[in-house]
């Protein structure tokens, strides 16, 4: 056994313990994001081969030839976020504050949805909006869709189907920010002759921000790059940045441009986050003052 | 104002059971029609009840390799991840140390990032040392990707936990090691447990970091996912509810175990030691989503 002073391995432990953990984040995530960087700025063709060029070009067609995919991720993302966020608020809220003895059972109901496989419940939701599907029959029935109308295959089911699966992540971090409200603060509040909503609007919800930023990242952050949704529930005009990301890199070989793409994507969510934290920041500064 | 609250709380249970029904309506699915006995390939229209599938689960070997591959994968990716986030975890919160905001932010930056990036840079590498993708280049990416997880619920556990108990055991004369096995350990055990739980079940489900690098080695994700354009087989819905039901029974089991822990250290200590609140399995993602949320 080593005899060390108890203050040299105090020094010394904390950098024994993230050793490895650290080595093998830098070696197979920082590492490969350098090299990322420089595989964007090769050219070359499949056949024979890359070599780095410093070809900045890539970015610039990247932009260009892929905008729109971008403006889907975006957008599909965005609704879907705020469509999370919409169904999760009044359910987060009903756990926290309403459940009673159900309020273990519930999270457990909204957390039981991530051990089945993700890409079989977006399967089985590509089954439900099937064309012969009952949904579909019932909705051309009410006059909802016409004859040969479609549910599957449109944005629409895309939309639907991140909303789907990003939900959990949208409503656990709710459900803890409202938990740790002190249920005090919101009695002094009405106490204090303040109405139900507007105790709510000045109290609850700026102090439930935490909790929306968070979910509002774990679903934006992981929608914007999924590709399975627009593979299954849509078709090539709703096609994502992440399956062109995908098919450049698996199927195609155009490493440059797939490299290239993921990280104009990796840039436009770090921008993101740091514009919505600011965003969401300044509002509740200014809340309290 | 009372019926008024009557009729906003009905509204609120009403909302919370369509949004849990939501979450739902697609599993129940894909329990239902394990048991459809459909005629030819697609699996897609109701043609019966039949317990066929259910009678020969693993007929299927490609579908089993896959399963199993999976398990492996997820087995293996839970021990590496644990063990090296728990230690990450342990100096991040009970150390000061030099550069710790910079390691915080990077431990943090894994969870920032889409899978797509993440699963394209490391194939990306392994091209360029001409590394052959397979098995173990999976569980090196699911590792990469599930420790910042385990950090992340570690953490929070070991955050809500009173340092005074780990100076009375030193200052009881137990040495380092001992305290850490006898009283860290035993405290930050269902922390642990929820990170092993959650980096089990990321890995298991898995799809887009997989995708990339698994060179011609298929999971269960990989198989139903290449099956979608033939028809995803029954078989894979009989596996799924399996592997759901075999979740719920570890959960149960858990929650018993806790509970019997609990009892016995109230026996055991006359009702003075509380070891923090309870941590049962389905804890994972609240204290997951806690630590974030603190982030």
């Amino acid at each position: 056994m080593l005899r060390l002073s108890l203050r040299t391995r105090r020094t010394l432990l904390p950098y024994l313990f993230l050793g490895p953990g650290l080595l093998w984040l830098i070696v197979f995530f920082a590492i490969p994001l350098v090299n990322q960087l420089g595989v964007s700025l090769m050219t070359g063709n499949p056949e024979q081969g890359y070599t780095l060029q410093w070809h900045w070009a890539t970015y610039s067609h990247a932009i260009s030839d892929y905008g729109t995919q971008f403006g889907r991720s975006v957008l599909y993302a965005g609704a879907a976020t705020i469509l999370d966020l919409v169904i999760a608020f009044p359910l987060a809220y009903f756990i926290a504050y309403k459940a009673g003895r159900f309020k273990n059972f519930m999270l457990l109901l909204v957390v039981l949805p991530f051990f089945t496989s993700y890409v079989l419940r977006t399967v089985s939701w590509q089954l439900i909006l099937n064309d012969n599907g009952w949904v579909v029959h019932r909705f051309q029935d009410l006059g909802l869709l016409s004859s040969d109308g479609r549910l599957l295959a449109t944005t629409g089911a895309v939309i639907a189907g991140i909303t789907y699966n990003f939900l959990p992540f949208m409503a656990l971090p709710l459900y803890v920010s409202l938990e740790k409200i002190d249920r005090r603060l919101i009695e002094a509040a009405t106490d204090l002759y303040a109405s139900r909503t507007t105790a709510f609007r000045k109290v609850t919800l700026p102090l439930a921000l935490p909790g929306i930023f968070a979910g509002s990242l774990l679903t934006f952050i992981p929608a914007c790059g999924d590709f399975i949704n627009a593979a299954l529930l849509g078709t090539p005009n709703q096609y994502m940045i992440g399956n062109v990301i995908q098919s450049k890199f698996i199927n195609i070989l155009d490493y440059p441009t797939a490299a290239a793409l993921s990280f104009i994507l990796m840039a436009a969510i770090l921008v993101g986050i740091l514009i919505y934290g600011r965003l969401l920041g300044t509002k509740s500064l200014r809340e309290a003052v | 104002m009372l019926r008024n609250d009557r009729v906003r709380n009905g509204m609120l249970g009403v909302w919370s059971t369509l949004a849990l029904l939501y979450l739902f309506i697609p599993i129940f699915i894909v329990i239902l029609y394990s048991f459809n006995d459909n005629k030819g390939r697609f699996n897609f229209t109701w043609q019966g009840f039949t317990f066929k599938h259910w009678a020969h689960p693993f007929a299927n070997s490609d579908l089993t390799t896959a399963l199993t591959n999976s398990l492996i994968i997820a087995l293996a990716t839970t021990i590496i991840a644990v063990a090296l986030g728990t230690f990450m975890a342990l100096a991040l919160v009970r150390y000061g140390f030099r550069g710790k905001g910079v390691t915080d932010m990077f431990v943090f930056l894994p969870l920032a990032t889409p899978e797509v990036v993440l699963g394209a840079a490391l194939l990306g590498m392994f091209l360029t040392a001409h590394i052959d993708t397979g098995m173990v280049t999976i569980i090196i990416a699911h590792v990469m990707f599930t420790v910042s997880y385990v950090v992340v619920t570690v953490r929070a556990r070991l955050e809500g936990m009173d340092r005074h108990i780990e100076e009375a055991a030193m200052d009881l004369g137990a040495a380092e090691w001992t305290t850490f096995r006898k009283v860290t350990l035993p405290m930050i055990a269902p922390g642990v447990a929820a990170a092993a739980l959650l980096a089990a079940a990321i890995s298991v489900d898995d799809y887009v970091v997989t995708s990339f690098n698994a060179g011609s080695t298929q999971t269960f994700p990989l198989y139903i996912f290449g099956a979608t354009r033939q028809g995803v087989p029954a078989e894979v819905n009989v596996l799924a509810t399996m592997l759901l039901l075999a979740v719920l029974v570890l959960m149960g089991l858990n929650v018993l175990l806790q509970r019997h822990l609990a009892r016995r250290d109230r026996i055991a200590t006359g009702g003075g030691f509380d070891g923090g609140p309870d941590a049962d399995e389905e804890e994972a993602p609240f204290e997951l989503a806690e630590a974030t949320a603190r982030g």
